[in-house]
């Protein structure tokens, strides 16, 4: 179809100037996104409010159909369940009784820690989270991997606030609205997290490589001592995370480290927790000294705060196995 | 006439005369269907890669191509400025990107007046896939090979998606410029 000839002006003294006009009022509103786009690129929290309005918006449609997903899910695997019922149920038969000897191993495992903590002096708290709530949505047209959560500031949720599921990690609270967060999941390609492996004292970051999978970074190199089936943990370091909490589990290995994959997939869950940052005095000192330094745009950068270096720095003197123990470093920062 | 045959007056859209469109709806119908489009995403949850094309500029080349000359040319700063908002990408990328391409579009069109559909289909896809890849490359994250190639069912799924919009929003447009009440 040939554009109606009234959009050509001829000599029409106006409908040349109303295309001068629409020409020129696209060319200033390409040069505002491409300010605005400089702005957002330097500062990335600067439209944190505009956003967390929008997504107070939206987030009630995106419980909807969390809902509906969640329902497809088991309706799905109800359906792929009938069909492996008879070479499952054997396998899962055989499962239950290793499980139940391991779950033995462990009540007393249990038992020893306990009595060795109180030797210690050292007490277990439980911690309790801030907010329980469902994913209502993601970006998916993007190649960032944000999702966003039903629960807000007035939940009491706040930027750096660790988020999990059942299973594992799912990311960080980025940015807050009063009714729903944006949240960095672990996939972005901006996402840094500190682990360490589950059984053992090795030390690394887990980035995202925005295609899923996590990049595994070993912090000492020399031997890679990780294999396919490594379970790799939180290891506290940085003061956001709680150690031990599962991350990844190590599918194939590289010279510097291996890549993994997520254990705790956010399209798969249903609630989510939000849980307070670990260690709050360590994250405030750590973005004092940063600040200090003049390294600003860091300071709020939407990547794990401190950058690998400077965690590395931390972390490799005393990559301990205990818990407790790796998040100490940061203690002594302050 | 009308006692001989009752549809004398009339076409196939009913009678010819007293045919009085909603003014709410002409304005109004584009704007929203783009701006629905660049809601519509947000509620799935992609935890692995990009699961959908921009949804709201491949609604917004679909009205710029079926109804050349209905929206204006600015349009692309606001309507980017909405999708901005949720789709993850830093403010200002597609108020940027959609309003040169909307430039762009109305610069060739001026050249190369008469279209077919072909050939409406091959610019929105060359759009769509410029303006993809240039939204990868502003997306505030450095952008890594395994980035591109979970990207790359993205556009793919742009271009075939652009004659199935395209319908939509002919359809949307005979929902616009329908009857909505009578005069007398």
């Amino acid at each position: 179809m040939a554009p109606p000839s009234s959009r050509r002006s001829g000599f029409s003294k106006k409908a040349q100037f109303s295309l001068f006009t629409g020409y020129l009022l696209a060319g200033a509103g390409a040069l505002l996104g491409l300010a605005l786009l400089t702005l957002s690129l330097w500062q990335p929290t600067a439209f944190a409010p505009l956003r967390g309005l929008a997504g107070d918006v939206v987030a009630p449609a995106g419980e909807v159909t969390a809902v509906a997903r969640s329902g497809q899910q088991g309706f799905f695997s109800g359906i792929a369940g009938y069909f492996r019922a008879g070479s499952q149920n054997a396998a899962l038969r055989e499962e239950m009784e290793l499980a139940r000897i391991r779950l033995a191993e462990a009540e007393a495992v249990k038992a020893e820690n306990r009595r060795l903590k109180a030797l210690l002096g050292l007490q277990d708290k439980a911690v309790k989270p801030v907010a329980v709530a469902r994913l209502v949505g993601s970006t998916a047209t993007s190649g960032r991997r944000f999702a966003f959560l039903g629960a807000g500031s007035s939940d009491g949720v706040r930027p750096g606030m660790p988020v999990l599921s059942e299973r594992g990690v799912i990311g960080r609270v980025l940015e807050t609205g009063r009714a729903s967060a944006r949240v960095l999941l672990l996939t972005d390609s901006e996402s840094v997290l500190p682990v360490r492996r589950a059984n053992g004292d090795v030390v690394a970051f887990a980035e995202g490589r925005g295609d899923g999978m996590l990049r595994v970074r070993l912090v000492n190199l020399g031997i890679n001592p990780l294999k396919p089936g490594d379970l790799m943990v939180t290891s506290g370091a940085g003061g956001y995370y709680r150690p031990g909490v599962a991350v990844a589990v190590i599918t194939e290995t590289t010279p510097d480290g291996g890549i993994a994959r997520l254990v705790a997939e956010p399209s798969a869950t249903n609630y989510v927790a939000v849980e307070p940052v670990y260690q709050p005095e360590a994250v405030a000192a750590l973005r004092a000294q940063r600040a200090a330094t003049g390294d600003v745009d860091n300071a709020d950068r939407e990547e794990e705060p401190a950058p690998p270096a400077a965690q590395a720095a931390q972390a490799a003197p005393s990559p301990s196995p205990s818990p407790t123990a790796s998040a100490t470093p940061d203690q002594g920062d302050e | 006439m009308e006692r001989l045959n009752p549809h004398a007056r009339a076409d196939r859209y009913g009678s010819r005369i007293n045919r009085t469109q909603s003014p709410i709806r002409v304005g109004s119908v584009p704007y929203l269907s783009i701006m629905l489009a660049s809601l519509l995403p947000v509620l799935l949850i992609a935890d692995v890669m990009p699961l959908l094309p921009s949804l709201g500029f491949l609604m917004l080349l679909a009205w710029r191509m079926v109804r050349p000359g209905l929206l204006p040319l600015w349009v692309g700063a606001p309507l980017g400025a909405f999708d901005d908002l949720f789709s993850g990408q830093p403010f200002g990328s597609a108020m940027l990107l959609w309003s040169l391409a909307l430039i762009g579009i109305e610069l060739i069109e001026a050249r190369f007046p008469w279209r077919g559909f072909w050939q409406d289909w091959f610019t929105a896809g060359l759009a769509a896939v410029l303006v993809w890849l240039a939204g990868l490359m502003l997306s505030g994250a450095p952008v890594t090979p395994e980035m591109l190639v979970v990207a790359l069912p993205q556009a793919l799924l742009a271009v075939l998606l652009y004659p199935i919009l395209a319908r939509m929003v002919a359809s949307l447009d005979r929902f616009r410029l329908a009857r909505a009440r009578r005069i007398g």
